[in-house]
């Protein structure tokens, strides 16, 4: 019997961590209040998890010989875990947070899909509802975990290609059907009396494999560029499977911490899609990027290069110039020259603004995350919608490493798998730099039109090494100009 | 007495529901600009789910229940502080003033952002 003290207390504090919880996700909505917002949630965890050991007056009667050896365990635990996952977010480059953040969020999953399997293997569920939601919990976290390791080998390069073949939704619709069989069976034999649910270790492995093989199948063929969708739709699922164990453990905090970001998730996810012009479903279920077909003989005109220092100069010279920062300026690792040329520029006097397109990098946002880190004021940072008009007047785009979301096939291609896409309008404008690493396609493997246009100049090069150039050929000038 | 908190039938879907919709318009607000932070924080918060593993592993009282509840505070607490040190760091970013330290007056550094560099 817990003593009425530890259980008003462990009420107290984890009513109190929804409530931070709460609080302070709601300050992230501007980028002034939100480092405190984190800090406060953080409080929350901290206040929470304290209060947790208090569940240590209130073990079951077969749990009391083992209590020592528990306590002890779970603070190993949470040592090990939690400070390698510090050390680990800590360290992390900028460019490689989307692969931590799935493996964070993998590990959520797992959290919650262990929970479950202890609940189950000790016989705890008490009744068909409870039995259900905590399958449903394990199966959800089963997946996320599983889920959530393919996108992080996918984003950190471990798994290369796309795995895809024939019959693959059937494969893995009956591998989904064979989870749901074997937990209803589950949930039949317990409530009929067949079975003590303690006495079918057996079925509940093959639900959790059944359930962790269906995590894996449904993220293999999901390609690079739809990562950004997969990540924040495992995010909400691990939410969720955390919320549905949070009621079988009778733990409001849990479920409404869960729900949250099940809520969450679900609103960026179809952000996401909305910004790719297509349905959630179509990201998950269909193979994007498959279709590769050679349209080149369409394309009119040539590639025309251009050397770094000219184009720098050029720029230093115009009024106004709009950026189009991609992934490949990330993986140069060159936002930091890139805000030294940008401010190069602004003391010559042009006004520079940036143009970030919702899926640029690899999960939400990742460029401004990026542009950020290398201290471009935020205000400098426009979204699609309130830029896209301005092309038309900018006197250069320059477009570094980014191809898909320039790709004016979007607008009018039907047979391009971006079609329908909404796109910066980089080819409006008056000239138009894209730097590049060399004559590759970008993430959707397709060709890209405007680069062949007449305004359009390429300059071949790895970002950060081409940005030194032009920076270098803008400094020059000055100088001379100075003498 | 008895203090100890039942949550069944309406009353799970009723805070269920509440949640979500509170999740739905907090979201909501958060400007484009702050999307992976924000994913990275709300995966932060699911970190809770730590308090569900340590509840389960101090319940535990066989050694396969043992060694799952040991799994899940493993995994629960490196979500938990892989999430808050990597969202931490991202919005240390968004700051402007650069010698600031993470969260020491955040809330007061109204000065935004030096037009000029």
């Amino acid at each position: 019997m817990l003593t009425i003290i530890p259980q008003l207390l462990i009420g107290a504090a984890d009513l109190a961590a929804a409530f931070l919880f709460l609080y302070g996700l709601k300050r992230m909505s501007s980028p002034v209040t939100a480092p405190s917002g984190i800090f406060v949630a953080g409080l929350g965890m901290v206040v929470a998890i304290l209060a947790s050991f208090l569940y240590a007056f209130d073990v079951t009667t077969e749990a009391r010989p083992f209590l020592a050896t528990n306590i002890g365990l779970a603070f190993v635990a949470l040592v090990v875990g939690g400070g390698a996952a510090w050390w680990s977010g800590r360290k992390v480059a900028m460019t490689a947070m989307p692969q931590m953040v799935a493996l964070y969020n993998g590990m959520g999953g797992g959290a919650a899909g262990a929970i479950a399997a202890v609940e189950l293997f000790g016989g705890k569920s008490q009744g068909a509802t409870q039995l259900i939601v905590t399958l449903a919990g394990a199966l959800i976290g089963a997946v996320s975990l599983s889920g959530s390791l393919i996108a992080w080998g996918k984003l950190d390069g471990v798994i290369n290609k796309p795995l895809r073949f024939k019959g693959q939704q059937l494969v893995n619709g009956l591998v989904f059907m064979a989870t749901l069989v074997v937990g209803g069976y589950l949930v039949f034999a317990v409530e009929a009396g067949a079975a003590p649910l303690i006495a079918t270790p057996d079925l509940i492995y093959l639900f959790f494999a059944l359930a962790l093989v269906f995590g894996i199948l449904m993220t293999l063929p999901i390609g690079g560029a739809d990562m950004p969708v997969v990540i924040s739709v495992y995010n909400a699922f691990t939410g969720l499977a955390v919320g549905l164990e949070g009621f079988v453990l009778q733990n409001p905090a849990l479920m409404i911490a869960g729900m949250v970001v099940g809520a969450a998730g679900l609103l960026l996810t179809l952000l996401m899609a909305k910004a790719m012009n297509r349905s959630v479903s179509n990201i998950l279920f269909t193979n994007f990027g498959a279709v590769t077909k050679q349209k080149q003989g369409d394309i009119k005109g040539s590639l025309k290069p251009a050397a770094a220092g000219d184009a720098g100069i050029f720029m230093r010279y115009v009024k106004e110039v709009i950026i189009v920062p991609g992934y490949g300026l990330a993986v140069a690792q060159g936002q930091q020259k890139l805000y030294e040329f940008v401010k190069l520029l602004q003391s010559a006097d042009v006004t520079v603004k940036f143009a970030i397109h919702r899926v640029a990098g690899r999960m939400p946002g990742q460029m401004d995350v990026l542009l950020a880190e290398a201290g471009v004021p935020y205000d400098l940072i426009f979204q699609l919608d309130d830029i896209n008009d301005e092309f038309a007047n900018a006197d250069v785009a320059l477009v570094i490493g980014a191809n898909d979301v320039v790709n004016p096939a979007a607008r009018t291609d039907k047979s391009s798998p971006i079609f329908g896409m909404p796109i910066l309008n980089a080819d409006k404008a008056k000239k138009v730099f894209v730097v590049k690493r060399g004559e590759g396609k970008g993430y959707a493997g397709i060709q890209n039109a405007p680069f062949y246009g007449d305004n359009c100049d390429m300059v071949y090069g790895d970002a950060q090494a081409v940005l030194i150039k032009m920076i270098e050929a803008v400094r020059s000038l000055g100088l001379s100009a100075a003498a | 007495m008895d203090f100890s908190i039942s949550i069944s039938g309406f009353v799970a879907l009723y805070i269920f529901m509440l949640a979500g919709f509170a999740g739905w318009v907090i979201i909501g607000h958060v400007p484009a600009i702050l999307h992976t932070p924000l994913m990275s924080g709300s995966n932060f918060v699911h970190g809770i789910v730590v308090v569900g593993g340590i509840f389960a592993l101090l319940n535990a009282s066989t050694t396969l229940e043992q060694a799952i509840g040991f799994f899940a505070v493993l995994l629960g607490a490196g979500n938990a502080a892989g999430g808050y040190a990597v969202t931490d760091r991202m919005l240390a970013m968004f700051q402007t003033s650069e010698h600031q330290p993470a969260h020491a007056k955040s809330g007061r550094a109204k000065a935004l952002h030096p037009k000029k560099g």
